[in-house]
């Protein structure tokens, strides 16, 4: 019986040593963590001087309807009256029929200012986010249409479907309290700069 | 003197055009004359940092309460009630995300990527159920893991699964786990999150091949209990080897077992062990034997996963875009296909020079070698063990659950007759006193 009393508390012994053992292990993974950590969440967000507007953001989003849209920085626009990213390559005629139109859902609201400049605004109940325009806009424009996360509708997944299927790496984390990556221009050089280099 | 610096400014602007024509204003900015104010685009705010905060604090009251209900009330009730609780919190109301299943890959993340540094909340959410395992057994996987919830809802029709079976497949569940941190750590993916498949659920929308998944698990969770938590399930798999060692644990019993076997069929989970009265004495030289050649065993089995672990770099490889765009880029240059992919169209149009691509691809690959043949021979060290473990011979005087399995669910409560003993003294108590 002393015996068996002995081999209870040297198991008893061992199994408080690991014990101890774990909870300082991960009192070591918290002291860790601790010294290179931030107090701020990361949120996704789309780097438009890489983006290739390759489509898969509508398709490859956990929301039915992508959490991305098209964003317009109108600073950079050139209210062309022609604009590739609102009319398809061949339009039948310069007006704002369906049938001229580069968008699938006629997500891009073309309304006159003064001659000859054209405001184009986005409704972000429509857009899908497939990017057509702003490849349109990227290759024979100003490059003023970009795809944006937009947060009201992002539910922030730790591994977001998009960023595992984007071709160009242009998915990456933000923090959280400067969430978007929105293009601006630089006056001086006729060049539109990434908000990090501005 | 102006007219050479104008000259000089000319030539850099048509320099830069050249550069970057992707970036240009091909078109100036009109300047209006009607008074027109160019708008700015909007930009709506991510959830805000204190709803975070607030998710914390929530875990942590959830991990206090499911500790005490299922050590100290002891109510399956209340433990059900908990876990609907945690269900629509958790799941449908925060989507899912983070949980401290996924968070284990952040972790392990941050620790191998300098550049990734993990928010605060993350780290709370990986760290506190394995602190509560530590102390009170598993009360996560009980009634606060969303996860769980989900499956012990679907649990009508349980039946038991062979102790070799449930050993046998639990393997793939190390595995898993082997796997997300060779992933997460090598930056290549997140896979418990890409293949989570209760969280298209939550989110009512998400990719058809893991709602399927999800469904199928769903479906066997009617006959199997928890399928996900005891099979597959990478973060359950450490909090098993915490609550072996936890400071308190389940009890079926109050106070003493009466050994009369009422409890014995009621775990869905299979987690109940029956008492083993006497050592087999018979077999004492046959086991004897056995464990011995299993611990000679365990060093072969490491070397043997290592060795499988390190021959598989170039696919375990493939799972990191960087190397994915290497061998495109690479079928591509040396014509072997034709046509091209958007990706190795997007790396193109960045200029950079294709051998500097190779190059990382190959330092990539060259870190799954050795990460490989870490991973192997984990999974070898956990086969070897598990083997060593079976063929130990243990001494159980009563009818209790099986620290590392039981899932702390409350169920074998109501099945003890000293448990309606206890009820009844308290209700009695409660009587006397008022």
């Amino acid at each position: 019986m002393a015996e068996n009393n002995g081999l209870a508390t040297r198991r008893h012994f061992l199994k408080d040593g690991l014990w101890g053992a774990c909870l300082a292990f991960l009192g070591g993974i918290t002291g860790f963590l601790v010294s290179r950590f931030r107090k701020t969440k990361t949120v996704w967000q789309i780097d438009p001087y890489k983006c290739i507007a390759c489509g898969n953001c509508a398709t490859y989003c956990v929301l039915e309807e992508s959490a991305v849209k098209c964003v317009h920085a109108y600073a950079i626009c050139g209210y062309c009256r022609i604009c590739f990213g609102f009319f398809g390559p061949e339009p039948f005629d310069i007006n704002e029929g369906a049938e001229n139109q580069l968008c699938p859902t006629g997500a891009i609201k073309r309304t006159f200012v003064e001659d000859p400049y054209y405001e184009y605004t986005i409704d972000e109940s429509l857009c899908i986010g497939c990017g057509k325009c702003v490849k349109g806009c990227n290759t024979f424009g100003n490059g003023s249409l970009f795809l944006q996360v937009r947060h009201d509708r992002c539910l922030n997944c730790n591994e977001c479907s998009i960023a595992a299927a984007c071709p160009s790496g242009a998915h990456v984390r933000v923090p959280a309290d400067k969430p978007y990556i929105l293009k601006k221009v630089d006056h001086s050089s006729g060049r539109s700069l990434p908000e990090h280099d501005a | 003197m102006m007219r050479f610096g104008y000259i000089i400014i000319g030539i850099s602007f048509s320099l830069i055009l050249c550069s970057v024509v992707s970036a240009v204003e091909r078109f100036p900015p009109p300047e209006f004359e009607s008074g027109y104010e160019i708008p700015s685009p909007t930009t709506p705010h991510p959830r805000q940092n204190i709803y975070e905060y607030i998710d914390a604090v929530v875990l942590l009251a959830a991990l206090s309460l499911s500790s005490y209900l299922v050590l100290k009330k002891r109510s399956r009730r209340a433990i059900f009630i908990l876990m609907v609780f945690s269900l629509v919190y958790f799941g449908f109301w925060r989507k899912g995300c983070v949980c401290p299943i996924g968070a284990a890959q952040n972790i392990v993340l941050s620790i191998f990527d300098r550049d990734y540094a993990v928010p605060a909340v993350i780290v709370v959410f990986f760290l506190l159920p394995l602190v509560f395992t530590l102390f009170f057994g598993r009360a996560f996987c009980a009634a606060v893991c969303p996860l769980g919830a989900i499956q012990d809802f679907v649990l009508l029709q349980p039946a038991s699964v062979p102790d070799w079976l449930e050993s046998g497949l639990r393997l793939f569940a190390y595995l898993y786990l082997g796997m997300a941190v060779l992933f997460a750590a090598t930056g290549s993916a997140f896979i418990i999150c890409r293949y989570d498949p209760f969280v298209s659920f939550f989110r009512l929308s998400g990719n058809f091949n893991i709602l399927v998944l999800g469904a199928c698990f769903l479906v066997v969770g009617v006959f199997i209990g928890r399928p996900y938590c005891r099979f597959v399930c990478p973060y359950g798999v450490i909090l098993r080897q915490l609550s072996r060692i936890s400071k308190w644990c389940v009890t079926i019993t109050p106070d003493e077992c009466v050994k009369c076997r009422l409890c014995e069929d009621s775990c869905p989970f299979g987690a109940i062990r029956d008492p083993t009265a006497s050592w087999p004495v018979y077999e004492y030289g046959k086991a004897k034997k056995r464990l011995a050649f299993f611990i000679i065993l365990l060093p072969v089995l490491i070397f043997l996963g290592g060795h499988l672990g390190y021959s598989l770099k170039t696919v375990t490889s493939r799972m990191h875009d960087t190397v994915r765009l290497a061998e495109r880029v690479y079928l591509e240059e040396t014509s072997q296909v034709e046509g091209t992919t958007d990706a190795s169209l997007a790396f193109r149009a960045t200029g950079k020079e294709v051998k500097e691509l190779y190059g990382q691809a190959s330092d990539i690959r060259a870190q799954f070698g050795p990460a490989g043949s870490l991973l192997g021979g984990f999974v070898g060290l956990v086969i070897g063990l598990k083997l060593i473990g079976l063929s130990l011979w243990r001494q159980r005087t009563d009818y209790e659950p099986d620290r590392a399995s039981c899932l702390a669910c409350g169920r074998c409560f109501q099945y003890c007759p000293r448990e309606h003993v206890r009820l009844k003294q308290a209700k009695e108590a409660v009587s006397k006193s008022q």
